[in-house]
């Protein structure tokens, strides 16, 4: 017996809505035999995972406050992976983001502040991710070094950097030693938007993201030609698209947006840097994007719905004592069935018994 | 022991995990696949081996286990990029963020518990002689296992057909299908010697280098190990030159950092991941564009029937 694909002449477009559908619903039956297997019911921990965030207003708006960082540097993958650009370093890019807005908040921190320093943080911020970015970029176009490779490696630097940052020159003197800065002043925090929650500015402002990127993605040049590189790159060099100044302005746009969602995260809902102030933002966002079929749309929905697994895999650590880490296992199943479910679109997959020809 | 001596054995057990799950890797990408999975290959190994080596009380049957949970989640990579022709840079990311979960969750019930590690074998005779002596004969089971699997994986690759075959399904995935080989079987076959290298380089870890359990323990080296791919060219024997490079860096930044030079920790820390960066630029320029990379590395393969 063995598997034989068969090319499709066309892909659907119900197909296409529902190979995302099915590979959450697989995603979630294998993770009901994980919950079983952990000596859990399944339907009570599939209960505290994913019904119980979305349950009252408190849980709703951490589902928002969550969603807000994912679908910001998903949007951003999404315009790299379109491309065939490859940043995977957007946790580290998140990070540099947070710095350099953080760093605008703590150099002003007792001092005169006004209504002009949240802009400038989120534009530092963004602009901190979009420099970071630009290093496996140009590594890339220059000496033709795996951005692969590079992008992740500065992961780990920025984790270091920010280490050093708030153990050592940005530590707050009167933080009982503790590795953080301090808490920003009102005027370099974003306002929240209801009460009981911490909802913020930040949400708004991904959801403008989403909008503009949605547009970009879908009736400019821009957009098309991003496509075109990915999908057809020789085509693209004949119509004289420059491929390594696209490479360039992926990667700084995916870093800018990275860097803004670390800004958000840390003005909006932290008020101060710590070690370890992302729960892996950035590694997740890939499974976003992917499961968002690389579409600022999809993105936003499927931010959303690995937001619910973050505070879902919070709620099943403290209810049912399941390892934090099963989240992550149930995120790297899901990106296993999106990726099985879109071969779905372009081939026909069929189990053949007789011996091959 | 001298001084030398010391700094050296340390270079080589930081060395010898890159090793393993390099070689692993560079097979698998010779056949022309791109398994970005190698950190969750390697964490799990490290997971299933001392959880094993634990229930059992035995170093074999838990090295034993590491091999099988690398070549397992091999398996499940193989079905997907191979079986389902899926993108083969999203399902090694995939791997390695199912494999980072689920060796926490495998794990939990281990960390912190401490166990003697795997001793080391003295050749007879060999180990005495002055310097070399204690350097290279007086090591743990997985050093030799190291060389052997390099001088293994370049006489397989470099003098036999069978090798000879397995590079031609990298290169040119079609041509070999034409002439009747069975490049997915192949392919196959390939992935699952990496993913028994990864586990071995991860039972390595949790066995012999700390022998105890915490979660994440890999720390990026199975990305460094993806790394000494690209820079050894994919060929075997430079492939120890880039490991034990990279494990030299590790020690040296570990001896800098206790000697108290005046640079912060994380700055050393850091040192190895950047090493990482500079010697990719250094290489692709000293090939200054002509890549030496596999041809068909990365493209997912359907034979038409």
């Amino acid at each position: 017996m063995r598997l034989v694909l068969e090319q499709r002449p066309e892909t659907g477009f119900a197909l296409r809505l529902l190979s995302p559908l099915l590979a959450v619903a697989l995603a979630l039956a294998s993770a009901a035999v994980m919950f079983a297997a952990l000596g859990a019911d399944p339907l009570v921990a599939l209960h505290a995972y994913f019904i119980l965030p979305l349950s009252d207003s408190w849980g709703l708006q951490e589902v928002a406050v969550k969603a807000t960082p994912l679908v910001l540097i998903s949007v951003g993958l999404a315009f790299c992976y379109r491309a065939g650009v490859w940043n995977i370093g957007a946790e580290g890019q998140f990070l540099l983001g947070a710095i350099g807005g953080a760093w605008l908040a703590i150099a002003t921190h007792g001092a005169a502040q006004g209504p002009w320093l949240l802009p400038a943080m989120l534009i530092a911020g963004a602009a901190g991710g979009a420099i970071f970015a630009l290093i496996p970029a140009v590594l890339r176009t220059r000496f033709g070094a795996s951005e692969i490779l590079t992008s992740l490696m500065l992961v780990y630097v920025a984790e270091l950097l920010l280490d050093w940052l708030v153990r050592g020159p940005w530590r707050d003197p009167d933080g009982f030693n503790m590795p953080q800065t301090v808490t920003f002043s009102p005027a370099a925090t974003l306002p929240l938007l209801a009460e009981g929650g911490r909802l913020n500015l930040g949400t708004p402002i991904a959801l403008l993201v989403v909008a503009a990127a949605a547009l970009v993605a879908a009736r400019t040049l821009k957009g098309f030609e991003i496509r075109l590189v990915g999908e057809a790159p020789r085509a693209a060099g004949f119509a004289g698209i420059d491929a390594k100044r696209l490479t360039w302005l992926v990667f700084a746009l995916s870093g800018a947006l990275a860097g803004l969602a670390g800004i958000v995260e840390v003005s909006g809902t932290l008020r101060q840097l710590q070690p370890g102030l992302s729960p892996g933002y950035g590694f997740t966002a890939i499974i976003v994007a992917f499961l968002g079929r690389l579409n600022p749309m999809g993105c936003l929905v499927a931010g959303v719905f690995l937001a619910v697994t973050f505070i879902g895999g919070e709620n099943a650590q403290i209810m049912l004592r399941l390892p934090l880490d099963a989240t992550r296992v149930f995120q790297g199943l899901l990106l296993f069935y999106v990726l099985a479910c879109d071969t779905m679109l372009l081939y026909r997959v069929r189990l053949l018994r007789s011996a091959p020809a | 022991m001298t001084l030398l001596e010391a700094i050296l054995l340390t270079v080589m057990t930081a060395s010898t995990p890159l090793l393993i799950a390099a070689i692993g890797e560079l097979v698998a990408e010779r056949a022309g696949v791109l398994n970005l999975g190698v950190e969750g290959m390697m964490i799990m190994g490290a997971a299933a081996g001392i959880a094993v080596a634990i229930t059992t009380g035995s170093s074999a049957a838990g090295v034993a286990a590491a091999i099988l949970a690398g070549m397992a989640l091999a398996a499940v990579f193989a079905l997907l990029v191979l079986g389902l022709a899926t993108n083969q840079v999203a399902a090694g990311l995939a791997l390695a963020i199912f494999g980072l979960g689920l060796s926490g969750v495998l794990g939990a019930p281990f960390v912190g518990v401490p166990r003697a590690g795997i001793g080391k074998i003295e050749v007879p005779f060999l180990s005495d002689i002055p310097f070399l002596g204690a350097v290279l004969f007086r090591q743990d089971p997985f050093v030799y296992a190291s060389f052997a699997l390099v001088i293994g994986v370049a006489w397989f690759l470099g003098r036999t057909r069978a090798g000879l075959v397995l590079r031609a399904c990298g290169e040119n995935a079609a041509a070999a299908h034409a002439l009747g080989y069975k490049v997915l079987r192949i392919r196959f076959l390939a992935l699952l010697f990496g993913g028994g290298c990864a586990g071995l380089a991860g039972a390595y870890l949790s066995l012999v280098l700390t022998p105890f359990w915490t979660s994440g323990m890999t720390s990026g080296r199975g990305w460094i190990a993806l790394a000494i791919v690209v820079f050894a060219s994919w060929m075997p024997w430079r492939a120890v030159a880039g490991a034990y490079l990279f494990g030299g860096v590790t020690i040296l930044q570990l001896h800098a950092q206790s000697a108290g030079v005046p640079v912060p920790p994380q700055a050393m820390a850091a040192l190895p991941y950047l090493i990482t960066i500079l010697a990719l630029v250094l290489i692709m320029r000293a090939r200054s564009g002509g890549s030496t990379a596999p041809a068909g590395l990365g493209r997912p393969f359907v034979p038409d029937r």
